[in-house]
């Protein structure tokens, strides 16, 4: 073995690797986040559809989506191998009395599960929005025109309005960001302390940055199919399979 | 006896001890009563007493590590009501008091739990995994000459404190048995972190981390993840900032010591 492979097969060289997708997946959050709460705009979808667009062509967004593909494979990867390596370093007999919960929190304890948590959701995520409206999959996207573009763009606001009409699919991402929060709650501070970013001066702040990110990303990922859920404004445009007009009941803030 | 509460009242207690015979066999928790057990004993005394009982039965006593039964040579390693070295915070096992506990409570005791530390029998475990980590670099190889003048190498205070905190680790492995992942990465970075805030330890200091993680590993301990029971259940309170220390020590060594192996 090389020094570069031995060095990602050692327990903190993988743990590295968790750490630096886990923190690019956190900062990938930060801009789905951002284009998602477009969508609560009244606007049909006008400025959703736009940054979807933007995010489906711009090159560097496109290149980008490889790297935080690979990322997310790669934290998915290690995360499942690191927890099979780490239950086995357990030994076969468990203790038959630990109080573990006397000693640390739960979320950090449950990384693995709450991952796998995630893994489920994405899975199901990915297939309804992400393959439909890059690979024309599941029927692929109807087209609308946005003020401000002279070409018509996929409409990816109708597949989540029309997503978000539907109880068990509401329930799913509503109760995902809980398992999103705990993830983050041991996880933002966790990957700077595997980096050794761990200082008696911004330990602290670390450690409350992450709590604050945790709850506030996911208490906004979790109200977005809420809202349009429970409200008559947020409406899928009938499929006619054509370019469609948009109409706006708002000027669009965009450009 | 002095500091001995004279209305303290004798206790009874039922015990669930882990009794394995040896490294090969399965092991069983098995119920004991022990009568008469003063607050004021160590719960080392009190295994003492159930021990003579089980001499005097005819029975084989529990086999239990121990040695200065002053918190300082990490010998006395129990699982107590699924804790490291028990109820109270810092401290070792030897130097926990019978007065954390009431007359009439149940306490299960267990060896400490890892792949990595094999159970001998009973209670006791095979920690020589931790003296093979630190035979892969966890000392400092110069000729020592003569003794060197006070203060011939300027060290400041705060330096020399921080060392010092993690050089009080006392290679225990409560760390590893109430880690989730078993991991030895608070025991391990207590003496990479020693060493290499020390001058004299710049020496080996790329060499050192690499070959001590890669004996960890090869001992199969897991891979840390930031839990923090490790540290919550340390008795001398080394803290989680060594683990940072050690994996910044790690990762610089791996980019840029001449190893290429
Ligand atoms: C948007 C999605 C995700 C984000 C933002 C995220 C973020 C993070 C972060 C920041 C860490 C801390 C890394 C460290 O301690 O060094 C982490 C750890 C972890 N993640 Fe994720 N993660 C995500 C999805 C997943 C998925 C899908 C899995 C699938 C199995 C997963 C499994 C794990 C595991 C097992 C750990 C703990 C690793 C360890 O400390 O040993 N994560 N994650
Ligand atoms: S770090 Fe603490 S718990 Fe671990 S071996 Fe050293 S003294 Fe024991
Ligand atoms: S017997 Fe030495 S530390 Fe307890």
């Amino acid at each position: 073995m090389s020094w570069i492979t031995k060095t990602f097969s050692s327990s903190i060289g993988r743990k590295f690797i968790m750490a630096v997708t886990g923190l690019f997946l956190c900062s990938f959050l930060v801009v789905h986040l951002l284009i998602n709460l477009q969508m609560l705009r009244h606007d049909g979808g006008a400025s959703f559809n736009f940054w979807a667009e933007f995010m489906g062509t711009n090159p560097v967004i496109r290149a980008m989506e490889v790297v935080l593909m690979l990322g997310l494979l790669a934290h998915i990867y290690q995360g499942l191998a690191l927890a099979v390596k780490n239950k086995k370093a357990r030994g076969g007999q468990a203790y038959v009395v630990n109080h573990s919960e006397q000693n640390s929190q739960w979320a950090s304890r449950n990384m693995a599960l709450l991952g796998t948590l995630l893994l489920i959701f994405l899975i199901v995520h990915l297939m309804n929005f992400w393959i439909r409206s890059r690979f024309d999959a599941m029927g692929g996207l109807a087209e609308v025109r946005v003020p401000n573009l002279d070409h018509p763009v996929g409409d990816l606001y109708s597949v989540a309005a029309a997503s978000f009409k539907i109880p068990w699919y509401v329930a799913l991402y509503a109760l995902s960001q809980i398992a999103l929060g705990y993830h983050l709650w041991h996880g933002f501070r966790s990957g700077f302390q595997t980096l050794g970013l761990n200082h008696r001066k911004y330990t602290p702040a670390i450690y409350l940055t992450g709590y604050g990110f945790s709850v506030i990303v996911s208490a906004l990922f979790a109200i977005i199919p809420l809202v349009m859920f429970f409200s008559e404004a947020y409406q899928p445009r009938p499929a006619t399979g054509n370019t469609v007009e948009q109409s706006l009941t708002t000027e669009p803030a965009l450009r | 006896m002095a500091g001995s509460n004279p209305n303290a009242k004798p206790m009874n207690l039922t015990l669930k001890v882990w009794r394995q015979r040896n490294r090969n066999t399965e092991g069983r928790i098995v119920d004991y009563q022990v009568k008469d057990i003063s607050p004021d004993m160590s719960f080392l005394e009190m295994l003492d007493v159930l021990n003579e009982d089980l001499l005097r039965q005819g029975e084989e006593p529990v086999a239990f590590d121990h040695d200065c039964r002053e918190g300082i040579c990490g010998s006395c390693n129990l699982f107590i009501n699924g804790r490291a070295h028990g109820p109270e915070a810092g401290t070792t096992t030897c130097q926990l008091h019978m007065r954390k506990f009431s007359d009439g409570d149940t306490i299960t005791i267990e060896p400490w739990r890892s792949a990595a530390f094999p159970v001998n029998k009973d209670l006791s475990v095979d920690r020589s995994a931790f003296d093979r980590i630190i035979q892969a670099g966890g000392y400092i190889s110069i000729n020592t000459g003569g003794t060197p003048d006070a203060n011939e190498i300027p060290i400041p205070k705060d330096i020399a404190d921080r060392a010092f905190e993690a050089a009080t680790c006392i290679a225990c492995g409560a760390c590893v048995a109430s880690c989730k992942n078993s991991s030895a990465m608070l025991f391990v970075s207590a003496k990479v972190s020693q060493l290499a805030l020390l001058p004299q330890g710049h020496v080996e200091r790329k060499t050192r981390v690499e070959n001590m993680v890669a004996q960890m590993d090869k001992e199969g301990f897991g891979a840390c993840s930031n839990i923090g029971s490790c540290a919550a259940e340390c008795p001398v309170g080394i803290s989680l900032e060594n683990i940072a220390i050690m994996n910044r020590e790690y990762i610089n060594a791996k980019a840029t010591s001449n190893n290429l192996a």
